[in-house]
């Protein structure tokens, strides 16, 4: 039995599963990035293979995806985020035509054609408006925990609206609407609604198709999943492997690799 | 004793012509030459040379400004100065030179005696009015009629040609009154016949050479390579080293093409850019691509910044003022043309230059260019099954230039290009 291992080190979480060569995954784990992101992959690798029964001899080939996925010292090659969100998606989900992808720093929206290939892809560009941070901004902001800002928006009667697009000025304007006696969970919807429209921007860009399939840290959160299909008019493919899609769609490109389906080199990381 | 392989010699020699450029305009102040401020798109370098004008195009001054890596201090003082981080860099980084009393990297920029401009992109217009201002030199603006709707132009013969051409000939015959007012030279109509003559060769030198693209592997990359043709053509229009220097490249280019010597180890993807290069990371941007395998092998930069030269439109020179008007008419319009309805032309040599995939590079402080980029993109996605990669960055300001989501972007683009390849 050949076992692969996928590892995505994002900019707020690391995530790595141990697949086998049924597909089956075996092991999963997740930890904090934090500042030592090299740390953060070994880490994530290791709590996967405890969990898998596994040690790391048993492991045929190492993907690394997600930012840090030059630093996986340990990776055998590199698949950017792009391309592994699409392929775990289509895994879990074959009807999948369109994905997005709510993360800590990233938001990304990907058509995928009838066969799982990449059509069209559509990321934020230099600002974290509509990701993930955008809820660490409320959640520090209104003193919740983040865990909680979904259940907590769900109690909401009456979205207030959040108009601004920078989230280091979302932060200011949550609380002057805390100043003018705006419910908490009211405050939330409009935080996630707000998200929500970012995202949807982006996947009307790339053309929405059903199924839709959302990935990504963010669907963690109730809330979020709610608003996306309030949005959407129709309720999107969400999983409970949905934060380790980027990990899931990397082992499959070495499985890929392993069965020589898939031969050309990566690209390599090089400095000016 | 056999010549030494020209390969490598439209680098080194565009770099030398280049010095010395910029060594002549340095030289303009102690020699008492004028300085004609100019742009890419419609400089009537033809024209002006008659005058003895010594041309400075402000544009390529700022670039040179990135491809050192010094933009950022122009920038910063512009905007010291009060103008908006969302202007146009390439005016920001122009103000800071005119602010600095022409000190450049390049060498100093003499002031100017006279600026001409066309209506090819809005912004000229506001920027000549800074020269207007700053140093009270006369700015003549040429109104040049565009195509009215795509794949909608007139030709010789047709009415609206003829009516668009005698509304440029009045304005050139304008032009022409002020250039001897401002030089104190009367106007030669033999010695435009020479720059004209200069220009028709130079220009069929240049189509030529970025035909000989079609061949696989592509002798030159359309992005970095192609930007120091570029700037040989514009800056020697009409000048017998610059028709020397393109007649060499395309010797050089042939000789290329008989070897199957291209620009990488191995041409795997055939691009097609469109936009204007990201200057502050220049090389760099353009191995994000060549690590792949992919190579320019054409550029819509290469169209309009050359202010339509790559038409190769030939002036009649039995009338010559009609037909520098017909050509300035024909050539800036095609400029506008590349800008505003490139989708046409990308999809008409698609096959011919056999392409893998579009590169679409909108730049933020250039709404000129990268308004319509979206649209024509979905416009040629809805006729062609042709991948195309859409990543935004700047040509001058590198607080919006991020490598590593370049860098995302372009690997998920070559992986998805693989996957299609694989099928």
């Amino acid at each position: 039995m050949s076992v692969v291992a996928g590892v995505d080190v994002g900019s707020t979480q690391t995530k790595a599963v141990i697949m086998d060569d049924g597909r089956a995954i075996v092991g999963r784990a997740l930890v904090e990035t934090g500042a030592n992101v090299v740390r953060a992959a070994e880490h994530a690798f290791a709590a996967a293979l405890r969990e898998a029964g596994l040690l790391e001899e048993a492991v045929d080939l190492v993907a690394g995806t997600g930012y840090g996925r030059y630093r996986i010292t340990f990776g055998n090659f590199q698949v950017t985020e792009i391309s592994c969100h699409a392929r775990g998606a289509v895994h879990l989900f074959p009807g999948t035509r369109t994905v997005v992808d709510i993360g800590g720093q990233d938001t990304k929206a990907i058509r995928v054609g009838p066969t799982g290939e990449i059509v069209d892809f559509c990321m934020n560009d230099k600002c974290a408006a509509g990701t993930g941070r955008f809820l660490g901004a409320a959640s520090a902001a209104l003193e919740i925990p983040l865990d909680e800002l979904g259940p907590t928006a769900l109690r909401a009667e009456r979205a207030v609206p959040i108009s601004t697009t920078c989230t280091v000025f979302a932060e200011s304007e949550v609380l002057s609407w805390l100043a003018r006696g705006k419910k908490i969970e009211d405050i939330l919807l409009g935080v996630h609604q707000s998200i929500v429209s970012r995202a949807m921007s982006l996947m009307r860009r790339v053309g929405i198709e059903q199924d839709v399939t959302f990935t990504g840290g963010v669907t963690r959160n109730v809330g979020m999943v709610k608003a996306l299909d309030d949005a959407l008019g129709f309720r999107a493919n969400v999983s409970p492997d949905s934060h380790y899609m980027g990990a899931i769609g990397a082992a499959l490109f070495a499985l890929d690799r392993l069965a020589g389906r898939w031969t050309e080199p990566s690209a390599t990381e090089q400095t000016p | 004793m056999a010549l030494p392989p020209p390969i490598g010699r439209g680098a080194s020699e565009g770099g030398r012509l280049f010095r010395e450029w910029f060594a002549g305009l340095e030289q303009a102040g102690d020699d008492g030459a004028q300085a004609a401020y100019v742009f890419v798109m419609g400089s009537l370098a033809e024209l002006l040379r008659v005058f003895d004008f010594r041309l400075v195009f402000p544009e390529i001054n700022s670039l040179q400004t990135a491809v050192r890596r010094v933009a950022h201090e122009f920038l910063s003082e512009a905007e010291d100065y009060g103008y908006s981080p969302d202007i146009c860099g390439y005016v920001k980084a122009d103000v800071a030179v005119q602010l600095r009393k022409g000190a450049h990297p390049m060498g100093r920029i003499p002031r100017p005696a006279l600026a001409v401009l066309t209506n090819a992109c809005n912004t000229y217009i506001k920027w000549g009015e800074i020269w207007e201002r700053l140093h009270g030199a006369p700015v003549v603006t040429l109104d040049i009629p565009g195509s009215r709707t795509a794949g909608g132009e007139t030709w010789p013969g047709d009415p609206e040609f003829e009516r668009d051409r005698a509304y440029v000939l009045g304005q050139i015959q304008e032009l022409i009154g002020v250039c001897e007012r401002v030089s104190g030279r009367r106007f030669d109509i033999d010695r435009l016949r020479e720059t004209m003559a200069e220009a028709n060769d130079m220009s069929e030198a240049y189509a030529q050479v970025l035909a000989l693209n079609r061949h696989r592997p592509a002798p030159f990359n359309a992005v970095t390579d192609g930007t120091i043709y570029l700037g040989v053509a514009n800056g020697f229009r009409g000048l017998p080293d610059g028709t020397a220097y393109f007649r060499d490249l395309l010797e050089e280019m042939r000789y290329k093409v008989a070897r199957g010597l291209g620009t990488l180890r191995e041409e795997k993807y055939r691009l097609v850019f469109v936009g204007v290069p990201c200057y502050p990371i220049f090389r760099r941007f353009n191995e994000m691509f060549a690590e792949w395998g992919g190579a320019f092998v054409s550029s819509t930069y290469l169209w309009f910044a050359s202010g339509g030269t790559d038409l190769a439109w030939r002036y009649d020179l039995a009338r010559p003022l009609e037909s520098l008007a017909e050509g300035l008419l024909v050539s800036v319009r095609h400029a506008m043309d590349s800008m505003f309805f490139q989708d046409r032309m990308i999809a008409g040599m698609l096959d011919d230059y056999a392409i893998d995939g579009v590169v679409y590079h909108p730049i933020k402080s250039c709404r000129t260019v990268s308004t319509g980029l979206a649209d024509s993109r979905r416009a040629l996605a809805e006729r062609h099954d042709v991948p195309s990669l859409f990543i935004e960055s700047d040509m001058m300001d590198r607080r919006v230039v991020s490598e590593a989501q370049l860098k995302n972007r372009i690997d998920a683009f070559f992986e998805g290009l693989a996957g299609k390849r694989r099928g």
